[in-house]
C-alpha cells in the first residue's frame, strides 16, 4: 500500500474529534479522529470558490497487470462543495469511473495501488480499513451505477434491498426501515410504493429500476452522491425524468453530486463544474460555462466538434483523428499529442517531450487546462467556435 | 465545407427503391394461462409504411421497444413479417422463400449495433468480409483478397490487417469491419441499426462521416435506425418517429425538427439534452412525459400514446388517429394525432 494515510502519519490526534462545521451525516460514532485532524489544505478549492465537501488530491490509481503497470488515474485533483454538481467527462478508458470507484473504496485492495488523498468533509478516506470504509460507504457517500439491471440483486425484493441499505447504517426495527423505504420510493416518483416494495427488480422497467437504485442510494441522506453514467442505459424521455429527479433531490437535500458521463448534453443540463479526463489525467477543469462555452484544450474542442446535436445545422462532423492511447504505453509528453491537430503550432517538440501542467487559463479564475498552446483563447474564438455554430 | 453537399434531391422524381406497406410483426408469446390457453402476441410492429428513394436516407427514431429494429430486421428478411408488403423495386419480398430471396439479400444489407457480438471472433477479418463475396459469386476465386483489401481501405482500415481477428480491433474499427462486410456485395440499401451508439463520441463522429461518404460516393440508400436525435438529424433527409410499433410522425428532417406536430415527437425533442443552453441559447421548453411506454402485448386502445399524452381526450381512446398530413404542415409531413399542431423552438437555435 502506498497510501499516505497509514498509521505512521497520524500525527497529533488527541481530542480533535471533528472540526467539520455542522455538516449533518457526520454523526458516526466511530469516526477516526486521527484522520479527521489531518491538515486541511486550502489549495483544492472548487471552481466556485465554496468550501468543498469532497476533496480529491493527486489521486493516482494503478493496476499491476501481466503486461506492466497500468496507471488508470494519474494525479487527479478536484473538489465538490455541497449543493453543487461536478461532471467528470471522458471517453471509455479515460479513468473517470476508476477514479470514482476509488472514492467509494471499491477497488480490490490486493490488485490496486492507490495514492494521493481523498477527503470527505475533512476526513481522509485513502488508507482506511475495510471496516471503516463500510461505515462511510452507503451512508455519507452513495453511488448510483450505470446499469440498474445488474446492480440490483435479482433474488431480493426491491423493498428488501432498500431496507437493508438503511438498517446497515441505522439501528432501527424492520418496520421503521420499511416506512423509510416506502417514503424513499415515493420520493423518487415510483407510483404505488406499497405494491412496488414487494416486487423483484425484474418486475420493474429500466427507468423504474434506476429510480429504485436512486432511492436505495439516498435512503441514508448521503452528503455525496456519485452517479456513474446514471442514464446511459435509459431512453431519452426517461433520461430526462431521472435527471430532473437528481436535480430536485439535490435542491432538497443539498448534497454534492459527482456525475460521470460521456454525454456533453447531459453535462450542459446538469453540471455546475466540469472536469475533462483524457488517458487518466485531468486535461481541463472549470465551471460548466468555462469548459463548455470557453474551452481551452484541443481535446475538449474535439469532443464538442464531434457531437451532432439536435439543434445543430447539418455540417460535416469533425471527429478527433485516431484512437485513445493504450494506458500501458502512453505517448510521451502530452498524452493527446498524437491526435491533436494543433500540436504543430507549439514551438519545438514540447508536446511530445514535456507533459504540460494543469495551469490557470487566464491567470485569474479557477479554470485550468493542460496544454502547451500559447494563444488558446484566440485559436478557439477564431477557428473552433465558428464551427460549433 | 464543400464536401457536405448532399444529394437531397436525389431522385425526388424517381420511383421508390424500397416501399414498405402496412408491415406487421406480431410475436406469439407462450403464457401458462391454465387450460384455456390464451394466445397473446407482442405487437412489435403494427402497420408501418414508408418509401425509400435511391440514395436517400430515412431515419427511424424512437425509444427502446418501439419496433424500429424489428422493422429493420424485417426489411432485410432476418425476420418474416406477420403481414404486409416489402416491395424492393416493385417485387414483394415479404414472404419470399429463402432460395428466391438470395439475389435480394445482396441488395439489402444490414450493419448491426454491437460491433462486439456481430463479428465472429474465430474468423479473420478477411474471412468475414469475403464470405458474402463467395456466397454471391461476386469475385473470381483467388481474387477475393484484393477485393477485401480494397474494401478495408474504403472504410478507413489498414489493408495489411486483413488476416487479423476481430479482437485485435477497437470498437470503432470493428464497426468499420461490419460496414465493409455490408459493402462487399455492393448493396443498394443499407439498414444501419444503431451503428454508432456503442461508440465513444470522437469515434462516433468518424464512423458517421464514413457512412456519409459512402452514401455520397456510392449512392447507397440508408434506413438509419437510432435513438439519438442529434445523430439522426445529422444523417437523414427524412425522419419517421415510431412509438409502440407505429409511425406517429413522418416528414422531411427540417419539418420534424423545427415544427414537430405530434406530442410524442415534441416530448422526445424536448427531452434530448442539448449543449445549446450553455452557449447562451435560451433554454427550450421542457415537456416531461410521465410513466413508461405501455406493454406492446396489450397496447392502449385508440391512439397508443394517449396514456402518456397531455392532450389526450375521449376521442383518443376510441378512435385511432391515421397518419395524415395536417393543416399546418409542410409537404410530405404527416402526423398521427387528433390534436396535432406544430410546436416551434423545441430545439433551440433552429435556423
Amino acid at each position: 500500500m502506498t497510501a499516505p494515510a497509514n498509521d505512521a502519519s497520524k500525527g497529533p490526534q488527541d481530542a480533535m474529534v471533528d472540526t467539520v462545521p455542522s455538516e449533518g451525516g457526520v454523526t458516526r460514532e466511530q469516526r477516526n479522529p486521527a484522520v479527521a485532524s489531518r491538515e486541511r489544505r486550502t489549495t483544492a478549492m472548487s471552481p466556485s470558490g465554496e468550501t468543498p465537501y469532497l476533496v480529491v488530491e493527486d489521486l493516482t490509481v494503478q493496476f499491476p497487470t501481466a503486461d506492466g503497470l497500468v496507471s488508470a488515474v494519474n494525479g487527479l485533483s478536484y473538489s465538490v462543495p455541497l449543493g453543487r454538481t461536478l461532471s467528470i467527462v471522458g471517453e471509455s478508458g479515460s479513468g473517470k469511473s476508476v477514479s470514482s470507484m476509488a472514492v467509494m473504496g471499491l477497488h480490490d485492495r490486493k490488485r490496486t495501488r492507490i495514492s494521493g488523498s481523498i477527503r470527505l468533509g475533512g476526513d481522509e478516506l485513502v488508507g482506511l480499513s475495510e471496516n471503516e470504509l463500510m461505515k462511510v460507504r452507503g451512508d455519507a457517500v452513495a453511488m448510483v451505477f450505470q446499469d440498474p439491471q445488474s446492480s440490483l440483486h435479482p433474488l431480493y425484493t426491491v423493498g428488501n434491498q432498500i431496507t437493508e441499505a438503511y438498517r446497515v447504517h441505522h439501528k432501527v426495527s424492520k418496520d421503521v426501515a420499511k416506512k423509510r423505504a416506502l417514503e424513499m420510493l415515493d420520493l423518487v416518483g415510483i407510483p404505488n410504493p406499497i405494491r412496488r416494495f414487494k416486487q423483484y427488480p425484474h418486475e420493474f422497467s429500466g427507468g423504474m429500476r434506476q429510480r429504485a437504485m436512486i432511492a436505495m442510494g439516498l435512503v441514508n441522506d448521503p452528503k455525496l452522491v456519485i452517479a456513474d453514467e446514471p442514464t446511459t442505459a435509459l431512453d431519452v424521455t426517461v433520461q430526462a425524468q431521472i435527471l430532473d429527479l437528481l436535480n430536485n433531490l439535490q435542491k432538497e437535500f443539498g448534497s454534492a453530486i459527482v456525475l460521470i458521463t460521456h454525454d456533453l448534453g447531459v453535462v450542459a443540463e446538469m453540471a455546475d463544474d466540469v472536469l475533462v479526463m483524457y488517458a487518466g489525467r485531468c486535461v481541463e477543469y472549470g465551471t460548466a460555462e468555462d469548459v463548455l462555452a470557453r474551452p481551452r484544450m484541443p481535446y475538449t474542442w474535439g469532443l464538442l466538434e464531434s457531437i451532432p446535436t439536435v439543434s445543430a445545422a447539418n455540417e460535416r462532423l469533425r471527429p478527433i483523428k485516431g484512437l485513445p492511447p493504450s494506458l500501458l504505453s502512453l505517448p510521451g509528453g502530452c498524452s493527446f499529442n498524437p491526435r491533436c491537430p494543433y500540436a504543430d503550432r507549439v514551438k519545438g517538440e514540447r508536446c511530445t517531450t514535456d507533459l504540460p501542467d494543469l495551469l490557470r487559463v487566464d491567470g485569474a479564475g479557477a479554470h485550468t487546462s493542460r496544454c502547451h498552446l500559447h494563444d488558446k483563447a484566440s485559436i478557439y474564438e477564431a477557428e473552433v467556435a465558428p464551427r460549433l455554430g | 465545407m464543400s464536401d457536405t453537399v448532399r444529394t437531397v434531391d436525389a431522385g425526388t422524381a424517381s420511383s421508390p427503391l424500397l416501399s414498405v406497406r402496412d408491415l406487421k410483426m406480431h410475436f406469439p408469446i407462450k403464457e401458462a394461462a391454465g387450460l384455456g390457453r390464451t394466445r397473446k402476441v407482442v405487437q412489435a410492429v403494427d402497420g408501418v409504411s414508408f418509401d425509400l428513394r435511391p440514395g436517400a436516407s430515412l431515419g427511424l427514431v424512437g425509444e427502446s421497444g418501439c419496433g424500429k429494429s424489428t422493422t429493420g430486421r424485417m426489411i432485410t428478411r432476418l425476420l418474416t413479417p406477420t403481414s404486409g408488403q416489402i416491395l424492393f423495386k416493385g417485387t414483394d419480398i415479404a414472404r419470399m422463400k429463402e432460395k428466391e430471396l438470395r439475389p435480394f439479400r445482396r441488395e439489402l444489407q444490414i450493419v448491426f449495433q454491437d460491433p462486439y457480438s456481430s463479428l465472429n471472433p474465430r474468423q479473420t477479418v478477411s474471412n468475414i468480409i469475403s464470405t458474402p463475396l463467395r456466397v454471391h459469386n461476386l469475385v473470381p476465386r483467388g481474387q477475393e483478397l484484393a477485393r477485401v483489401q480494397e474494401l478495408l481501405e474504403r472504410v478507413g482500415l489498414n489493408p495489411e490487417h486483413h488476416n487479423r481477428y476481430p479482437n485485435e480491433f477497437s470498437g470503432g474499427q470493428r464497426q468499420r469491419i461490419g460496414i465493409a462486410r455490408a459493402l462487399a456485395v455492393e448493396p443498394e440499401v443499407i439498414i444501419a441499426d444503431e451503428p454508432v451508439s456503442a461508440l465513444d463520441v470522437s469515434i462516433q463522429a468518424q464512423v458517421m462521416n464514413l457512412l456519409e461518404d459512402l452514401r455520397r460516393d456510392l449512392g447507397i440508400a440508408f434506413v438509419f435506425i437510432a435513438h439519438d436525435l442529434g445523430v439522426v438529424r445529422h444523417f437523414c433527409d427524412e425522419v419517421a418517429v415510431m412509438y409502440l410499433g407505429k409511425i406517429v410522425e413522418q416528414g422531411p428532417r427540417e419539418q420534424i425538427y423545427s415544427a414537430p406536430q405530434h406530442p410524442y415527437t415534441q416530448a422526445l425533442l424536448s427531452a434530448a439534452p442539448d449543449l445549446g443552453t450553455i452557449r447562451g441559447v435560451p433554454p427550450k421548453e421542457r415537456i416531461r412525459l410521465v410513466g413508461d411506454v405501455p406493454s406492446p402485448i396489450d397496447p392502449p386502445s385508440g391512439c397508443r400514446f394517449r396514456t402518456r399524452c397531455w392532450k389526450a381526450e375521449d376521442i383518443c381512446a376510441t378512435q385511432e388517429p391515421p397518419l395524415t398530413p395536417k393543416s399546418k404542415s409542410g409537404p410530405g409531413h404527416r402526423a398521427a394525432c387528433h390534436f396535432a399542431e406544430p410546436k416551434v423552438d423545441l430545439t433551440a437555435a433552429t435556423a
